[in-house]
């Protein structure tokens, strides 16, 4: 056996079943070893969304998302994909090919120090230097892919290595790393402190992070709060834990968030972090949530606690494995006053916008729009003004899932994400929300769409600007725009039609419903472009 | 401000100083020293890191280490608790005539002439910062031609926080 190979029984071994990818000279034995196996390949149109649909594949199926490119300039393109993954904390394993390991350092043709390169954005990344080395290495991979803080990890492969012989192949049945074992079980004193801190206070808050979908934690989350009738709001990546029409949920915080989520989190005596790591976007002035404050920071990566917000009663573990232990116990605590002052705050503080009768309100129509999706659907908000439409209108239900790519704010997306979901769990729902900028980052995708088979749902908000730069510029530069005009854009009615997608429009709120309506029941491939007002603002 | 010393205990693995002080460089946090060096184990390696910053800044520094996949412990080497000690080389310029002031000076501090040359000699010397620190002060007056200084290795004193490895 060779250690292509033998990379591709590690991945059946893992019961891998997509490798998202794009081939060149570097990563060719393994891409030709993979056409004995089972497993299908996804070839995307540039390396990047490959780690995109990886990640859309892993946050839908819960198991890390696999990608495969070649060396140089293949290795060096997926990087933001990766990027977005780790700030995410979405398991990737990332396969790159290498230059053969003599050559490694004399700069040859496509090569590149990927493992150098990529240092800050992964969890872990290998050079594999013995083909021998192969099972243990793709073992330990997906192993710190997916445990702790999941994210990804790169395993940088030379061809000589791909191409070298294997003797005795043996996928080990356990891990033995000794210097990596993430904290899972809440320590139990600090358990305790968190019961006496909750019984005396009248203020609690629960703010959901995207740790809790992450460590699928989010039936334990929502009962713990029913249970105890504790308000909860989320954070971006936390939106699609609760679903929009529960009586405890007060919205999304942050720069962007409800205003009336904001002044929850201001007013509580307690807050509860769950999987969140308290970052600018979401909460601004970290010194606001500790200040006269208790702040129970659950998280199972120890370094997010303290790092922006010294926490009162730090809580390192699996989100899934605390709230199971905290199910356990006996609590008596008595918010019914303080969800009354929230259910104020909810209609004292709600934004009102004033739609541009001429064209799609992006609030109605999003709200429309989720309203009609079936149950399960995944909605995907790509980067920019459609993402904070989509969080602040999406109608969340009981089994929606909302990606997008928070921490990193990749705009791209969406596309690549959506083509990952599907393929994780085709009998979803998956539609791709983007704006006009955000969609011809991706748009060589839909080739990706058509190639695999895989239904594409997208909708393009238009308006002909990068708008959430422009709205940075209206209010910090005075409207003096620079670099934010989309002048030039194609007629996407005719793209599309290139790759056959049945292409929908909608110019104004008119017929709204039914647009959609047409939209989601397409069998085939399809657009729907929304024209939205080119000086509408978030806020 | 403050300075702490750190020990870590690290996969003997090739990358694995790159790790830690690319995280260093990355997240902003100082190095003031470091010296690394492989264990009675070659499993392993032992780091010993001089860093500064304050209170926030030098938890983040211990989690962020231990948060890296290669890190076995970290653990902060307290002054009083535990033994430090820095190698130093030093080449004075120094004609015959004044060798036996700077042997003299040599001798005080428990260093060695490890080599001479007919207008310059290299001096070995080891002990805590301080102590190099307060030897090149009292070199006064002799040209220091080049200089070349470890860095702090360190360990705790006793049997209490010795870890004992599988």
């Amino acid at each position: 056996m060779i250690g292509a190979e033998a990379m591709v029984k590690c991945l059946e071994q893992e019961g891998v079943k997509y490798v998202f990818g794009y081939p060149g000279v570097a990563i060719c034995p393994f891409y030709n070893s993979i056409l004995e196996s089972d497993i299908k390949t996804v070839l995307v149109r540039t390396e990047q969304n490959a780690a995109h649909a990886a990640s859309g594949f892993a946050r839908i199926s819960d198991v890390p998302g696999v990608c495969a490119v070649t060396s140089g300039p293949g290795a060096t393109n997926i990087i933001t994909g990766i990027a977005t993954a780790y700030a995410d904390s979405i398991p990737l394993v990332v396969i790159t090919g290498q230059v053969k390991s003599d050559l490694i350092g004399s700069d040859v043709f496509q090569e590149a120090d990927i493992t150098g390169a990529v240092e800050s954005f992964v969890k872990y990344s290998y050079l594999v230097k013995d083909a021998d080395d192969l099972p243990r290495i793709f073992k330990e991979a997906f192993h710190i892919a997916n445990t702790g803080r999941k994210g990804p990890v790169l395993i940088d492969v030379p061809i000589d290595i791909q191409n070298g012989v294997i003797r005795n192949f043996k996928y080990p049945e356990s891990v033995n790393l000794r210097t990596y074992k993430p904290t899972v079980k809440g320590n139990s004193a600090q358990i305790k402190k968190v019961i006496k801190e909750l019984n005396k206070s009248s203020k609690p808050i629960i703010c959901i992070g995207g740790g809790v979908q992450l460590g699928q934690a989010k039936d334990e989350v929502l009962k713990f709060a029913e249970t105890h009738g504790i308000p909860m709001v989320t954070t971006m990546m936390g939106i699609g834990t609760v679903p929009s029409s529960h009586k405890l949920y007060f919205g999304m915080v942050g720069n962007n968030g409800k205003p009336y989520a904001n002044k929850a989190m201001n007013e509580a005596d307690v807050i509860m972090m769950v999987g969140a790591r308290v970052a600018d976007r979401a909460i601004s002035q970290p010194d606001l949530i500790t200040r006269d404050k208790v702040l129970i920071h659950i998280d199972v990566d120890p370094a997010e606690i303290g790092k922006n917000a010294v926490s009162s009663i730090p809580l390192v573990g699996d989100c899934k494995a605390v709230f199971e232990e905290l199910l356990t116990q006996d609590f008596d605590i008595e918010c019914g006053e303080w969800i009354k002052e929230l259910e104020r705050y909810k209609k004292e503080l709600k934004p009102v916008r004033k739609p541009n009768k001429k064209y799609v309100d992006p609030e109605g129509f999003i709200n429309e729009l989720t309203t009609k999706l079936k149950d399960k659907a995944v909605y995907i908000a790509d980067v920019g003004q459609n993402q904070i439409f989509s969080c602040a209108h999406a109608v969340i239900k009981s089994n929606t899932r909302f990606l997008t790519s928070g921490g990193m704010g990749t705009m791209g997306y969406s596309i690549p994400a959506a083509l990952g979901a599907k393929l994780a769990d085709p009998s979803r729902q998956v539609v791709a929300v983007c704006g006009d900028g955000s969609f011809q980052m991706s748009m060589m995708e839909l080739a990706t769409f058509c190639q695999s088979k895989v239904q594409a749902k997208i909708i393009v908000f238009n308006n002909s600007y990068l708008g959430m730069v422009r709205e940075y510029q209206h209010y910090t530069y005075k409207d003096n725009y620079s670099m934010v005009s989309l002048d030039g854009s194609p007629n996407l009615e005719k793209l599309v039609s290139a790759y056959d997608f049945d292409y929908y429009r909608l110019a104004d709120m008119k017929g709204c419903s039914e647009v959609i309506d047409a939209f989601l029941k397409d069998k085939k491939n399809a657009l729907l472009e929304v024209m939205i007002d080119p000086m509408d603002l978030v806020k | 401000m403050q300075k702490k010393v750190y020990q870590l205990l690290a996969n003997n693995t090739s990358g694995v100083l790159s790790r830690i002080t690319g995280l260093f460089s990355r997240r902003g946090y100082n190095i003031e020293s470091i010296t690394a060096g492989v264990t009675a184990d070659p499993k392993y390696s032992r780091v010993t890191i001089v860093t500064s910053g304050d209170d926030a800044v030098l938890e983040q520094i211990e989690k962020q280490l231990a948060k890296l996949v290669d890190i076995q412990i970290v653990k902060e080497l307290k002054e009083g608790e535990s033994v430090y000690r820095e190698l130093a080389l030093v080449k004075v310029r120094c004609a015959p005539d004044e060798r036996p002031s700077v042997i003299a000076i040599t001798d005080i501090f428990r260093g060695k002439i490890v080599d001479v040359a007919s207008d310059c000699l290299i001096i070995e010397i080891t002990g805590d910062v301080e102590k190099i620190d307060k030897f090149l002060d009292l070199l006064e007056g002799h040209e220091i031609l080049e200089l070349a200084r470890t860095g702090m290795a360190g360990l705790s004193r006793g049997m209490e926080n010795v870890v004992f490895l599988p």
